[in-house]
């Protein structure tokens, strides 16, 4: 690395000395950024799901549509604000707020670029650092949780205080998954500022394989894969997002947490959620995929890493993880609530913490040892990956042969292995859900008949009686031709 | 202490955030006591919380800080208020006394107890200087943190870990439903199960939809006409549905448009217009 790249990546005394004019620019860039990227976000979504459901998409408002959510905030804006009847007032007013000021405050510690030069007064791309960054981005995404969750509570309403419920139960759960994710990234960077983790992905990771010297990748996504599945998993349902959308599941809670609400508060949880995607994102871009920093091919050129251009750099890799959490959305159905929480209790987090245990027995084995890369990796890494494969293969055999000797077992008791237990549900009177129904053999499954028609419109009975002609029937049109005529 | 270390000055920026948050520390928990709704009470001390976290970050321990609003305000609070809301939005406190003079007593005890341990506080740090926690984390407020909790208290820190999760574990212990291992089909093996004996490997087929009735207890029609008792939802008595008499062909519906009542008047087209 020259002096001049060196020079570029801001270290905490960098923090906390700029001019006031200049924090104030940063603070208004980063608010704009954001809405922007709220506003591109939602367009990009519709976009992208509509593409891959071969859908055209928004093509309406703006070129090719791309305006659509502006549209849509400022139709949101003039709408009615309601407020329900039941609602508890301060607290339903106060929810929203809390949703969005810590998605945005969030955002302060995500380092965007290198030191620059704004109206000749050097500062680095980022609002601010601290010894402890990211703990700042996890106690805001810990703060918003309140405004999910009161916001559910406050509208007096059943089905927002099942998705508040749900949400509560869910970010908490989730977010200690994504917490121990993120603890291997501080063991190998040596740092909880964001910046300091962006640096220790900076140039090449040397690696000597048994005497064969080269530069491998430094991106922690590289070095530490397993938690940044974990993470990226983690996060998804962080957020809400398909998947994991179960708060606002609405096949089985109308809007969920959102239901009683309208107008620009619904537009500020709106907000709040494309911005917590957006943070997210452009966290897993600055623990796992090197930051502001340019990937590789690019990064063979000189002025990569300086001045503006690291903004495009950092950009891109965060759109590349808003079309991830896009992909998901479009492709996965959403889980059951209790799968959900067993995948996140009994996957996610046992996974995360025996990957630390792996990741902190490697590092002190080579430093203890005195080991190279390459040893460390034939005498530590490989037993332990090949233990863990091990006992999932076990785990999974063991699983799918008890599976078939109960399904067996149950095709062996009855001739509908789908009856419910007896203890769930009483039979009704003296019967039970009859087994010698019309095999399919016998003529095939319920059918609409083939002459059905759709009855007469009720509206026809009051435009009858309203123009007051001799119709001696009840009203009923339709019956009273019937009755004249017969049944054909 | 020495005289030159009670020289220390403390920074515009901390007087201010003190002064501005020291109230609304006091206000939180004032209104945490007064509240009568829970659900209020529980984010009054959100508010206290979240400004002891601040507080500790000005006094240079940013971990504790973060640590206060993650953990207290962050995860400990909101499971408070999972199980506060689970109570109800209307439970209120109760203004009727069971105890005859218990708040007035409760008051004094209260403000006689606040006083004497701000007493004690106040004369213990009287003569104390500031001297700030600039060198007292060494190399870092977490390094330092990190450092005294692996060396030095380290057997406090693991005895405090064993103790929370046994207390999990325990709990998790008492609430769990005994139930035999395998007792229980998962969906996998009802699919599984499914697939082996029925004729039938989806879900059985819903209620029937009729004109005058789409409730659960309505049994949908075979291809004959017989009501399909397997339609009906178990535990369900299935209803008899009052059929509409099936008008049959434009002889007795006239055009569409008049049948369904779209259009406004019907055009005379056909028998059924005429007579109108």
């Amino acid at each position: 690395m020259n002096l001049w790249a060196a020079s570029d990546q801001p270290t905490l005394e960098d923090f906390g000395n700029d001019v006031w004019w200049i924090v104030l620019i940063k603070v208004v860039g980063v608010f704009v950024v954001l809405v922007l990227m709220t506003l591109f976000a939602i367009v990009f979504e519709r976009k992208v799901v509509a593409r891959m459901q071969q859908r055209t998409g928004p093509n309406r408002v703006g070129p090719r549509g791309y305006l659509q959510s502006l549209a849509d905030g400022l139709k949101l804006a003039f709408k009615e604000d309601i407020m329900p009847a039941l609602a508890d007032k301060p607290v339903y007013f106060l929810a929203p707020v809390l949703a969005t000021v810590p998605a945005f405050l969030a955002f302060s510690v995500i380092p965007m670029g290198p030191t620059v030069s704004i109206f000749g007064e050097r500062t680095p791309l980022q609002l601010t650092d601290a010894p402890i960054g990211v703990l700042v981005i996890l106690a805001c995404s810990a703060m918003g949780i309140y405004g999910i969750v009161l916001g559910g509570w406050a509208s007096g309403s059943t089905y927002p205080l099942l998705g508040s419920m749900r949400s509560a139960a869910q970010m908490i759960s989730y977010e200690i998954a994504m917490g121990l994710s993120i603890v291997a990234v501080f063991l190998y960077a040596g740092s909880m500022s964001t910046s300091e983790i962006v640096a220790a992905q900076a140039d090449g990771n040397r690696l000597d394989f048994f005497g064969l010297e080269f530069t491998g990748p430094s991106w922690f996504a590289v070095l530490l894969p397993v938690s940044f599945v974990i993470y990226v998993i983690a996060v998804v349902g962080e957020t809400n997002r398909a998947p994991f959308d179960l708060p606002e599941a609405e096949s089985e809670l109308v809007g969920g947490f959102h239901t009683e609400y309208s107008s620009l508060k619904f537009a500020l949880f709106f907000l709040a959620e494309y911005i917590n995607m957006v943070t997210v994102s452009a966290l897993a871009a600055t623990l796992f995929l090197g930051g502001w920093r340019a990937p590789w091919p690019i990064s063979i050129w000189d002025g990569a890493n300086s001045g503006w251009w690291p903004l495009l750099w950092f950009f891109l890799k965060v759109v590349a993880a808003l079309f991830v959490f896009i992909w998901l959305r479009g492709t996965l159905p959403r889980l059951r609530y209790d799968q959900f929480m067993r995948f996140g209790w009994k996957v996610l987090v046992p996974t995360a913490l025996v990957w630390i245990l792996v990741v902190a027995t490697m590092r002190t084995v080579s430093r203890e040892a005195d080991l190279s890369t390459g040893e460390v990796a034939i005498y530590v890494g490989l037993p332990a990956a090949v233990l863990v494969l091990g006992g999932l293969l076990l785990a999974s055999r063991s699983a799918n042969r008890d599976t078939r000797l109960m399904a067996e077992e149950a095709s062996a008791g009855a001739v509908h292995a789908s009856d419910p237990e007896p203890d769930v549900l009483p039979p009704a009177g003296a019967r039970r859900r009859p087994t010698g129904g019309p095999s399919r053999a016998e003529g095939g499954y319920p059918i609409p008949p083939m002459d059905l028609t759709v009855p007469p419109s009720p509206r026809i009975r009051r435009e009858s009686t309203d123009t007051g002609t001799a119709v001696v029937s009840t009203g009923r049109r339709g019956t009273a031709t019937i009755e004249e005529d017969g049944d054909a | 202490m020495t005289p030159d270390a009670a020289e220390v000055v403390i920074g515009t920026g901390e007087a201010v955030a003190f002064w501005i948050l020291g109230p609304v520390a006091l206000a939180g928990a004032l209104g945490m006591v007064f509240s009568r709704n829970a659900v209020h009470s529980a984010l009054w001390l959100v508010t206290t919380m979240l400004s002891l976290g601040v507080f500790y970050v000005i006094q240079s321990a940013p971990f504790l800080g973060a640590a206060q609003i993650i953990v207290y305000t962050g995860a400990i609070m909101i499971l408070f208020l999972f199980v506060l809301m689970l109570v109800g939005r209307d439970s209120s406190d109760s203004v009727v006394e069971t105890l005859r003079g218990q708040r007035v007593a409760a008051a004094v005890l209260g403000v006689g107890f606040a006083a004497l341990v701000g007493a004690g506080v106040a004369r213990a740090t009287e003569g104390l200087a500031v001297i700030g926690l600039g060198d007292a984390g060494g190399d870092g407020n977490v390094t330092a943190i990190a450092e005294l909790l692996y060396t030095r208290y380290v057997l406090a820190f693991e005895a405090t870990g064993a103790l929370l999760i046994v207390a999990a574990v325990g709990a998790l212990v008492y609430t769990q439903i005994e139930r035999h291992p395998g007792s229980r089909r998962g969906q996998k093996q009802l699919s599984r199960a499914r697939f082996l004996t029925d004729d039938r490997p989806q879900t059985l087929p819903g209620p029937g939809v009729y004109a005058r009735a789409n409730s659960v207890a309505a049994p949908a029609l075979l291809p004959d006409g017989r009501p399909s008792a397997e339609t009906v939802a178990t535990g369900v008595e299935a209803q008899q549905v009052e059929q509409m008499p099936r008008p049959t062909g434009r002889e007795q519906l006239g055009s569409p448009d008049a049948a369904l009542g779209t259009m406004d008047p019907a055009p005379l087209d056909g028998p059924a217009g005429d007579r109108r």
